[in-house]
């Protein structure tokens, strides 16, 4: 009988070999980031990786707390490809904006929407494609470019990962995935474009207890789920839903 | 006497640039502040990068214990509040929103603007390091772009320059240029000054903009509300 789930984050994580390509999803809290995946891959100590992430780690915009940064501080990173790998703060540089400038990590920097359609499109299929954002700024460098409808293109090529660390809600034991809020992120667009794609949960359901309509990553895309046992204490009311009916508005800052 | 606008103030003039139905994405700094000024009556839809629509308030200081929650942030990564009608999805179908261009008004921060609407806003200064994010793909592609700023740099130097002496986040892309002392619009012919601050002289805001300001029939202060 199909099941995908593991007892232990260590045991999902043992196989990632020495320069893997790794998709983590992550914005720019603990949201929707796989922590437990990624101290699990800090504990196993893989190296040379290519981390493909919105962040470098560190950036800290909701909270500070140890995310991918674990993995740069261990020198486990030999590339990240990121829209937002530096601190927002100069007096608090990141682990990896230091790596980074001592060339000790290699960086391509990718506009936001770029780097999240590259990943769609290297789980879809799409080898490449045209966008208009970042013709004529340095973005365009040694990219080819096309005029459509009179505008300048750039061609983009798919990202893929051998590995994805993503981060849902619930799951069913074939892997189905439903998300909540904001964490929803890169996630699933990553779980598509991974060869592995490792999911770290809430919950785990039997089949048949998610209802079909609500599902947003077809359980074909995961094929390892392990569910958080313990709590890492960030501000989180999982038992609620954000569905708010009526004239609620909230209330005012 | 001369006054420079706050920057409240500054984000007070811009939502008057907001209308009923309206999606609008909101950048770091001033442009957050735009959402506490939104006319009671009006329905404007905020768009997040991190994949949401129509979301509420942040969560004031006193509340977090109660209100927040790490799943549900804006792209600053500020705790807010759920809202009826918002809704939740991921990031390529976020940016396809941008790309496609169904965002109808982006606020984004200046470093640096021109008259042709080119802005530079991602490289930090004096870091040689910056965050692209999500700022180069609404820059590129918003229905229309607002840049909100103060009119110099806290050297005094003018931020509304001929040519951007750092990395481009887009050619072309800012329409209107909302600064602390003045309102102006980038036009095909260049720019043209349509607002002033109070007690603030043509001739004194030009002193502090390096290319040359063409000036509105209608010229007029600055109104906020």
């Amino acid at each position: 009988m199909l099941n995908k789930v593991l007892d232990s984050f260590d045991a999902a994580v043992a196989d990632i070999p020495n320069g893997a390509v790794v998709m983590i999803g992550n914005f720019a809290g603990p949201g929707g980031t796989p922590y437990y995946l990624i101290h699990a891959l800090a504990r196993q100590g893989a190296r040379d990786l290519t981390i493909v992430a919105n962040t470098a780690g560190g950036v800290g915009l909701t909270l500070d707390y140890d995310d991918h940064r674990l993995l740069f501080q261990n020198r486990q990173v030999r590339k990240v490809i990121a829209s937002f790998p530096f601190s927002t703060s100069a007096s608090r540089p990141s682990i990896a904006e230091k790596q980074i400038l001592a060339n000790e990590v290699e960086l391509e920097i990718v506009p936001q929407g770029t780097l999240s359609e590259r990943i769609r499109a290297g789980g879809a299929g799409i080898a490449a494609f045209y966008t208009p954002t970042g013709a004529g700024t340095v973005i365009e460098s040694g990219k080819e470019r096309r005029v459509f409808d009179g505008r300048p293109h750039l061609l983009e090529l798919a990202l893929k990962a051998d590995f994805a660390l993503i981060r849902a809600y619930k799951a069913d034991t074939f892997g189905n995935l439903v998300y909540r809020g904001t964490a929803r992120q890169f996630n699933p667009v990553m779980a598509a474009a991974a060869a592995v794609t490792i999911a770290e949960v809430d919950h785990i359901v039997d089949p048949g207890e998610l209802d079909p309509d609500a599902v947003v990553t077809p359980g074909i895309f995961v094929k390892r789920i392990v569910q958080v046992k313990e709590d890492p204490g960030f501000p989180r009311h999982p038992e609620r839903t954000f569905q708010v009916r009526g004239q609620h508005q909230g209330k005012e800052a | 006497m001369k006054e420079r606008l706050s920057r409240e103030a500054i984000a007070m003039r811009i939502a008057r640039e907001l209308f009923d139905g309206a999606v609008v994405n909101l950048g770091i700094g001033i442009p957050t502040l735009v959402s506490s000024f939104v006319p009671e009556g009006m329905t404007v839809i905020y768009h997040s990068e991190n994949g949401m629509l129509g979301f509420g308030p942040v969560v004031p200081a006193e509340d977090m214990k109660e209100l927040a929650d790490i799943d549900l942030v804006n792209a600053s990564g500020q705790y807010v509040q759920p809202k009826p009608g918002m809704c939740f999805f991921h990031h390529a179908d976020s940016f396809g929103i941008i790309r496609g261009g169904h965002v109808d008004i982006s606020v984004l921060g200046v470093i640096e603007v021109t008259d042709h609407g080119d802005l530079a806003n991602w490289m930090f200064p004096g870091r040689g390091v910056g965050n692209i994010g999500g700022g180069m793909d609404l820059a590129f592609n918003a229905k229309k772009v607002i840049g909100a700023t103060e009119h110099t740099t806290k050297d005094g130097k003018p931020k509304i320059v001929k040519q951007c002496c750092v990395p481009l986040t887009s050619p072309g892309c800012v329409d209107l240029i909302v600064t602390d002392i003045s309102v102006i619009e980038v036009t095909p012919y260049g720019l043209l000054l349509k607002e002033y601050a109070p007690g603030w002289s043509v001739e004194d805001i030009q002193a502090l903009t390096e290319p040359e300001l063409a000036v509105a029939k209608d010229l007029k202060e600055i109104e906020l509300v």
